[in-house]
């Protein structure tokens, strides 16, 4: 009896174990494949030069300013939205109201819709109704915003990226000590006062976190800007709002799938998925780092 | 320190009456809950926008006479025949001179995909998730969940990639099927993108599963596998169920991973190793060729709606289930 309990326990331990030992090797594999491949194009010209030849030739400049400047349009939207909803959830709205219970449901449900779905969104929203709109209305129906342009792209981004920063922010809210709070009020500092002043400085890494987290979400996604303003191959940069522009995510999958020579724009894809990788990576790294600490200030109560 | 996630860090939280007007910042004061009420509404607002715009545009497929004649419901749910006399037959051809727009292979290709990535994931993850909590010693643990990290920060179209380029390959020259690109590289593929998330709320129920459970449990002389499998994984049985059901909300709808793997080509076929296509892939790959407002962008945003709405429906379902699997926890605790 004690026997066959020890061989059922055993086996069960290996199992799950197993289980581990396959996940961790997968990404070792994914990881290890792209580094061999990738590592032998990675210089500072693939960074600073644009595609030349067709795609097999030259760097991804274009891909790396663009997706930069979708990424900070973005963070200019989604960051005062996400910590002002993540503020009064916390800070403002009676605990357990019924309004906090179907703004957390409407993030939760936000994070859950697929990212194609956002691009539909996208579409229909930013650019048929209010890109429509404001031509008809400002510019007598010339095509000004009623067209795939980086400002739509970066505000459908914002909004699958908005669920990030709220949860940070949240957390970061949750680690201030209420004794804080309470010293503020008593000071006489009115509600903002005391959020500006006390709450806000104090939550500056979940705030931070958020962001990056967000940043690094919205570098490698490319199913919500297929639609609404990546383009597939464009030499100038982006200099105004309704711009296309190129992204790192969308050339990866452009130059894997549209290219009319696989072999020769091998290498150059490699490294360019790469530097997608290093990029996410770095990014969700420093966040991991920071959020780390504020658990840390969490769990002492410090 | 196992049952350190027991009850969340709470503070509790009331916030104290506004001071009378005459006070020093008063004015800023309303204009800053004004403006972070009106956020928090914003944010409640967006997921109805996205709910009435992709509506709007699904809706002439159910209601307008133009569209029907050409993607009504019978032509996208019933078998139809390209022309009078020919067999009726399910076939999704949108682009051709008599388009046809049958679901029924999206939808088979959409359901064979999910099941296949959600088959490799959920056995995988929540074996992870069991080891990790219950037998790991703490190195082990100090590899394993930054790894399911750094899987999690691996963007889609990454793993799309992958899948192209290395997995079709080795599986191709293994088994050497008919299609390169098919059914199940994608789900192999699609389960890379699933075991983070099935991972992370996994593990989070096995830590909320409080710590004298298992004390208990190993005090009447059962063995470790026996607290495992006999009292934690029935007490965070809701938590797991969760985890499945959002695991494969996120398999559903994911996009770029089928787009780049699955071959894209809509067949009416039970095998796992023919090629299929998504409703994702659909959206994805017409798209950027449809003509705005023709019946054919109406049947993309009608798939859109579809996904919204059954990804919505999933979340709350699994959303619930862990509101409960808590609220048993912290009762029983």
């Amino acid at each position: 009896m004690i026997e066959k309990t020890k061989i059922i326990g055993i086996s069960l331990q290996t199992l799950t174990a197993t289980a581990c030992l396959i996940i961790v090797s997968m990404v070792a594999i994914i990881i290890g494949n792209i580094v061999e491949h990738g590592a032998a194009r990675f210089s500072w010209a693939f960074l600073s030069q644009a595609p030349r030849v067709g795609m097999t030739e030259g760097g991804i400049f274009p891909a790396i300013f663009g997706t930069a400047a979708l990424v900070i349009l973005m963070t200019i939207a989604v960051i005062p939205l996400g910590v002002a909803t993540a503020v009064y959830m916390h800070e403002y709205a009676p605990r357990r109201s019924r309004m906090v219970h179907v703004v957390r449901l409407a993030i939760q449900n936000l994070a859950g819709v697929p990212a194609i779905v956002f691009g539909l969104f996208g579409v229909g929203f930013f650019i048929e109704f209010i890109g429509r709109g404001l031509d008809r209305g400002l510019y007598g129906g010339r095509l000004v915003y009623g067209q795939p342009a980086i400002l739509w792209a970066a505000l459908t981004m914002a909004l699958l990226t908005l669920p990030t920063v709220v949860v940070a922010t949240e957390e970061a809210l949750r680690a201030i000590p209420q004794s804080y709070r309470e010293v503020a009020y008593a000071l006489g500092a009115t509600r903002w006062q005391m959020i500006r002043r006390i709450v806000l400085p104090q939550a500056v890494g979940g705030i931070l976190t958020g962001g990056i987290l967000a940043v690094s979400r919205g570098s490698g996604e490319v199913a919500p800007v297929m639609f609404t303003g990546a383009a597939y191959f464009l030499p100038e940069l982006p200099t105004r709002l309704n711009n296309q522009f190129m992204e790192m995510g969308y050339h990866v999958y452009v130059m894997t799938t549209q290219s009319p020579d696989v072999e020769a724009t091998k290498p150059i894809l490699y490294t360019t998925v790469l530097v997608l990788l290093m990029l996410t990576f770095l990014l969700n790294f420093t966040a991991i780092m920071i959020r780390a600490r504020i658990r840390n200030r969490l769990r002492y109560g410090r | 320190m196992r049952g350190s996630g027991v009850l969340p860090y709470r503070p509790e939280v009331t916030p104290l009456p506004l001071p009378k007007a005459g006070a020093a910042g008063v004015f800023g004061d309303r204009l800053a809950a004004i403006l972070i009420k009106g956020s928090a509404f914003l944010t409640i607002l967006s997921l109805i926008l996205i709910f009435v715009f992709i509506g709007k545009e699904a809706l002439p497929v159910l209601t307008s006479a133009e569209v029907q004649k050409e993607a009504g419901l019978a032509q996208l749910f019933l078998p139809q025949a390209p022309h009078p006399g020919a067999d009726r037959e399910f076939t999704w051809q949108p682009v051709s001179e008599i388009p046809k727009y049958s679901l029924l292979p999206l939808f088979l290709g959409t359901l064979k995909v999910t099941i296949i990535a959600v088959l490799i994931a959920i056995p995988l993850a929540v074996g992870a998730a069991l080891y990790t909590s219950e037998f790991a010693p703490g190195w082990a643990r100090e590899i394993i969940k930054p790894c399911i990290e750094v899987l999690a920060g691996i963007p889609s179209v990454v793993i799309g990639f992958f899948c192209l380029m290395v997995i079709a390959g080795w599986l191709h020259d293994a088994f050497g099927w008919t299609y390169r690109l098919n059914a199940l590289t994608a789900g192999i593929g699609l389960s890379l993108a699933v075991i983070p998330i099935v991972y992370t709320v996994a593990e989070d129920a096995f830590s909320c599963v409080p710590q004298p459970f298992r004390e208990g449990s190993l005090a009447m002389g059962a063995s470790s596998w026996q607290t495992a499998a006999r009292v934690v994984l029935p007490a965070a049985m809701p938590g797991v169920l969760a985890a499945c059901v959002l695991g494969f909300g996120r398999a559903v709808g994911e996009t770029m991973i089928v787009l780049m793997a699955s071959g894209n080509a809509a067949v009416l076929s039970w095998s796992p190793v023919d090629s299929v296509r998504t409703f994702s892939a659909t959206i994805a790959a017409e798209l950027g060729e449809v003509v705005q407002g023709s019946p054919h962008y109406h049947v993309l945003f009608f798939l859109g709606a579809f996904l919204f709405l059954l990804t919505f429906a999933l979340n709350l379902l699994g959303r619930w289930w862990v509101g409960r699997l808590q609220k048993k926890l912290q009762g029983a605790a």
